[in-house]
């Protein structure tokens, strides 16, 4: 009886899903097919003139592996990532704990909550154009560095490794935290605020209650935030790809995989784009199956 | 096929009839406008017949066509023209100075009864690249109204068309060499393919000079005489070592080092691949050690070409001497209409500088199955020979055509031009540059000009290789490792080369 | 610890909200620093523009609006075309997204075991990569030149499909389903009278991304869109930084961002509206 029951209902959930997997195979799957059958391939563009396909086994991987430059790149993303995450989640964790705590009844939060996500309205290339006008070897940052005597001549700031990743990655962080930070808000309100009453009741610090309640009953969201974060990051690609105009200056050192695999799309080497993909789609796995182990014992644990 | 060439030479006969007759009746408001719908279709018929005669190899027009001595292998029944390019420019020159066309819409015109079309994609992201190459591709299978019939290439990567049987030889049009001798040779040289033959034609020609700043010249050199300023700039090693003397009064020679690329790389001896391989030419070369020599002594920037850094130039503030450019960059780059600006105040002046050299230009080439054969052939005749047209280019748009006759008459005074809002005809001179008439300096950078050393990697190769230099320049590589990052990022483009 | 507790409770209240002021103001700054410096270069002409940069406006807004207006590029058209587009997008998207993450969440069925991981699976597939193929495909089923391409493959959006589920997880407890179902409620009237309600912060935080991320996006609809009225706005801005020597005119090109951002600014604040008003929800039901 109640078997049949269920079962009555769980058809439900094919026929939930049929939207999403049609459009799914359609438009992606198709594609992704093709994206590993190509990276066993010799095929590219020469001008108009298409050269292959030609099977070439592993050859497309070996010819990335052989050469180790995509281990740099790798790195630089990784670096990259980690240089806009950490400041980004710390920054949302506290304006999310700022924002949900009762006894610090900050004013104006509506306000402040709004304007958090508004640089993510701006167009990435837009974006880039004014950091360009005002990061230039004489844009308004040197001169108003040199004005304050803090250094003597312009400072070159995209044709220095540490300062040109770090202008990629606070650009990506402002463009970014609010996102978070607005997840982070959504899932906030699905707390139970009685909870928070009856802590702060019994004594409970703000600090206290941000740990003891707040962060566990985040977690899924806090997940999420992980993984997607992670996969945006090793998905970097617009901000550095339109400060350095492609280059990945100075001398690569902020190339990301990304970066490296649109040079190959660039030529239509689909081939080489192919392997690429695929490697970084193992990567991409492995660390979000990390990052769910990781947080998955959390779980037991509280 | 041959059933289907037939088909087309019975309907193109017909067009061609039917054109004429509608060409007396219609479009008299333009003057000249029915005579030449006449005598273009007749034309267009006769001379093709020896273009396939001459030109065996192309594939449009085959075998079957020159031995059968037919007219009209190349179809001319469209009812649409399909003009691919990436900006307004050229549209911009067809609704003013093209005599039948008549604007509908921002992107549709039409030519007799002919529809035009214009698919303008951007250049971002290679994207108007893209999008010509996947329909080119597709252009033998596409529909006739479908078929692109004219797309516009810029020179940088003008050979990867011009190389390819999707090009059509402008002989096979029916243009001769004849109609073409007024044209300067490096336009010709541009679209000129593997083989010989030429396949595009060019309204503009951008030859550059060097435009100094006059203040500065008085300053420094104590006069700003053209001709003098040219003594210290008349060879690259006097360049170099007026370099240090306007380092020690505190200016930069140029803005940066890549306002000087263009003048030494289009004066190569080698092409950019040999065999498959990468090659640099000693003169590329030489412009990376003057160029590095230039950097360490701080006598300029190694800014990217219109960033913001690099126009500072443009006002007394930004301490720069000069810059290489066509008359293009003064007219409408070089903020003259902002007060406080070098232009503004008519503080420029133009010397040849030490080489000569082009930069910009948009060539026009048919492809290969158009259908509109003789409105193509009419466009590019009359917008690239035609001297009173021209010379309504250089009056309205300040372009330097491709026109020598048309420019040198400009040039000596001979011809006199009256813009909108004057009342006297005048020499063409230049209120920016403080006078001086330009013309004949451009004339004369441009005739020396020998571009026979492209290659279709150009434009990669150009632009992978300022981009690695820069990293030597600024000190963040050595020498051998720029190099060998811009190979590894020229393989990444051009799969099939080596080094 | 409780000592610790103490101090900072002592510290407490006062110094903290301080801190908070000035953390929350420096960063106001960062996010809306941006808005200005383009509302004052779209105020400024193309000359002065590239004289330098400076924190005041000048008098060309109205000069530089015209030009761009009565230029050629149809930006009314790319207006509405960036309004259907994104519109859709985020509807569909936010609509299908929930209703596969509640097949997943609600329903136990045989093969709910291999398609989640799948779809976190394909999460990971980085954009770029399928991108040519899609484009192959596009014109393969002859949609150039169409919306659709652009506004149907948001029904399988993996990442907010991920967020409903991990939202779900959080706030929407089964035996809610359950007791619709003992009142009589059909399975798909449950999901769209008493679901979708009650994940409305969820569907407001991805519906914004949505729309924002297909308004900016700029790869995709180039590589579909040739057809001038058919352009959506980021194509006709490229368009116009890419215009030729004679008509280039930055300007013109702030003038245009900013009449693009405009919208979103506008879409985006009646939206959050949800989400604050999410807050006042959640303590009603507490």
């Amino acid at each position: 009886m109640k078997k049949s029951k269920a079962v009555r209902y769980n058809k439900w959930g094919y026929i939930f899903l049929l939207p999403f997997i049609i459009v799914y195979v359609v438009f992606q799957f198709i594609p992704m097919v093709t994206t590993i059958y190509n990276s066993f391939f010799e095929n590219y563009m020469s001008g108009l003139t298409q050269i292959g396909p030609k099977f070439v086994g592993l050859g497309n991987y070996q010819k990335l592996f052989s050469d180790g430059d995509i281990w740099i790149y790798a790195k630089n993303t990784m670096v990259l990532w980690i240089m806009c995450f950490i400041p980004q989640i710390i920054l949302s964790l506290l304006l999310g704990a700022w924002f949900s705590d009762t006894l610090l009844k900050l004013k104006g939060q509506r306000f402040f909550k709004t304007v958090i996500y508004m640089p993510n309205l701006i167009m990435a290339s837009a974006f880039s154009m004014l950091f360009f006008t005002l990061f230039s070897d004489g844009g308004p940052i040197n001169s108003m560095l040199m004005q304050i005597g803090f250094i003597s001549e312009p400072y070159k700031f995209l044709s220095n490794t540490g300062s040109a990743r770090g202008l990629i990655a606070f650009m990506n962080c402002l463009m970014w935290f609010g996102n978070t930070t607005i997840l982070l808000m959504a899932g906030m309100m699905g707390i139970d605020t009685s909870l928070f009453e009856a802590a702060e009741v019994d004594g409970a610090t703000s600090t206290q209650v941000f740990f003891k309640i707040t962060l566990p009953l985040l977690r899924p969201i806090l997940v999420y935030v992980m993984i997607t974060s992670l996969i945006g990051g090793l998905q970097l690609f617009d901000v550095p790809q339109i400060l350095t105009n492609g280059t990945g200056d100075p001398m690569r050192s902020t190339m990301t995989l990304i970066m490296f695999l649109n040079k190959h799309l660039f030529s239509k080497n689909y081939g080489m784009a192919g392997a690429v993909s695929v490697l970084l789609f193992i990567i991409t796995a492995v660390l979000s199956l990390i990052v769910f182990k990781v947080t998955g014992n959390d779980k037991r644990k509280g | 096929m041959k059933k289907k060439l037939i088909s087309v030479l019975l309907s193109t006969t017909m067009i061609a009839t039917i054109l004429g007759g509608c060409g007396g009746g219609s479009n008299n408001d333009s003057s000249n406008a029915p005579a030449d719908n006449t005598s273009t279709n007749t034309e267009s018929n006769a001379p093709a017949a020896d273009s396939n005669a001459s030109t065996g190899d192309n594939a449009s027009t085959g075998d079957n066509a020159a031995t059968g001595g037919s007219a009209a292998a190349v179809a001319d029944d469209g009812a649409v023209l399909n003009i691919y390019c990436w900006n307004e420019e050229f549209k911009s020159r067809i609704t003013d100075h093209y005599p039948d066309y008549t604007e509908v819409d921002a992107t549709t015109g039409t030519i007799g009864d002919v529809t035009v079309k214009w698919n303008i994609t951007p250049n971002d992201d290679n994207a108007y690249q893209n999008n010509l190459d996947a329909t080119l591709l597709k252009q033998a299978d596409a529909a006739a109204d479908d078929k692109i019939d004219i797309f516009l290439v810029e020179a940088d990567y003008a050979l990867k068309y011009v190389d390819t049987d999707y090009t059509m030889p402008v002989a096979d049009l029916g243009i001769t060499d004849a109609d073409l001798s007024k044209q300067y040779q490096y336009t010709k040289d541009i679209v000129t393919d593997s083989n010989g033959v030429l396949k595009g034609l060019s309204w503009q020609a951008c030859p550059g000079v060097l435009f100094y700043s006059r203040e500065v010249a008085k300053e420094v050199f104590g006069t700003d005489d053209p001709a003098e300023i040219q003594n210290y700039v008349k060879d690259w090693d006097t360049f170099n070592d007026t370099a240090a003397t306007l380092k020690d009064a505190g200016y930069s020679i140029v803005s940066s080092v890549n306002d000087t690329y263009r003048t030494y790389s289009n004066n190569v001896t080698s092409k950019w691949v040999v065999d498959g391989k990468i090659n640099i030419d000693d003169n590329i070369m030489k412009w990376v050690d003057d160029s590095k020599e230039l950097v360490d002594a701080g006598a300029t920037g190694t800014h990217d070409l219109w960033s913001d850094d690099w126009s500072k130039g443009f006002y007394p503030e930004g301490k720069v001497f000069a810059y290489f450019g066509p008359a293009w960059l003064v007219n409408f780059s070089m903020a003259a209409d902002t007060a406080g600006s070098i232009g503004n105040a008519g503080g420029w002046a133009a010397t040849e500088g030490p080489q000569g050299f082009f930069w910009g230009g948009t060539w026009v080439c048919a492809a290969t199955g158009t259908d509109n054969a003789s409105i193509v052939k009419d466009i590019m005749l009359k917008m690239t020979t035609d001297d009173a047209i021209m010379t309504d280019i250089v009056v309205k748009d300040d372009d330097f055509v491709n026109n020598k006759p048309v420019m040198e008459a400009l040039a000596s005074g001979e011809t006199k031009i009256m813009r909108e809002g004057e009342t006297e005809e005048h020499e063409y001179t230049s209120q920016i540059l403080g006078g001086q008439n330009p013309l004949a300096m451009y004339c004369a950078g441009v005739d020396g000009l020998d571009l026979s050393n492209l290659s279709a990697y150009d434009q990669g190769c150009n632009e992978e290789f300022q981009h690695a230099m820069k990293n030597y320049f600024e000190g963040n590589a050595t020498k051998e490792e720029a190099l060998d990052l811009f190979y590894k990022s020229v393989v990444e483009k051009y799969p099939e080369l080596t080094y | 610890m409780a000592k610790n507790n103490e101090v900072s409770k002592g510290l407490g209240i006062k110094t903290r909200r301080i801190i908070a002021y000035v953390v929350l103001c420096i960063i106001t700054f960062f996010c809306l620093f941006w808005f200005y410096i383009l509302f004052i270069n779209a105020t400024r002409s193309n000359g002065e523009l590239q004289s330098g940069f400076t924190l005041l406006p000048s008098k060309n807004l109205w000069k530089n609006w015209l030009n761009l207006y009565h230029g050629t590029l149809p930006i009314l058209n790319g207006l509405v075309n960036s309004f259907i587009i994104s519109a859709l997008s985020a509807v569909l998207c936010v609509y299908f997204s929930t209703m596969t993450a509640y097949a997943i969440h609600a329903y136990d069925f045989k093969l709910k075991k291999f398609i989640y991981p799948f779809i976190l699976m394909i999460m990971m597939i980085p954009t770029q990569v399928t991108a040519l193929g899609f484009v192959r495909l596009v014109s393969n089923m002859k949609l150039e030149d169409s919306f659709i391409p652009l506004i149907v493959p948001s029904v399988a959006a993996p990442v907010t499909f991920f967020y409903m589920k991990q939202y779900m997880e959080s706030s929407l407890p089964l035996s809610l389903i359950e007791a619709a179902r003992i009142d009589g409620s059909g399975e798909f009237h449950t999901f769209n009278i008493i679901v979708l309600p009650l994940m409305r912060p969820a569907i407001a935080v991805q519906a914004i991304f949505t729309f924002v991320s297909s308004w900016n996006n700029y790869f995709t609809p180039a590589l579909i869109l040739h057809e001038d009225k058919k352009k959506t706005l980021p194509i006709l801005i490229a368009q116009l930084r890419s215009a030729d020597w004679l008509k280039f005119d930055m300007g013109q090109v702030y003038v245009m961002i900013a009449f693009s951002i405009f919208p979103v600014i506008l879409v985006y604040l009646i939206l959050s509206k949800h989400i604050v008003q999410g807050v006042a929800l959640g303590s009603v039901k507490g």
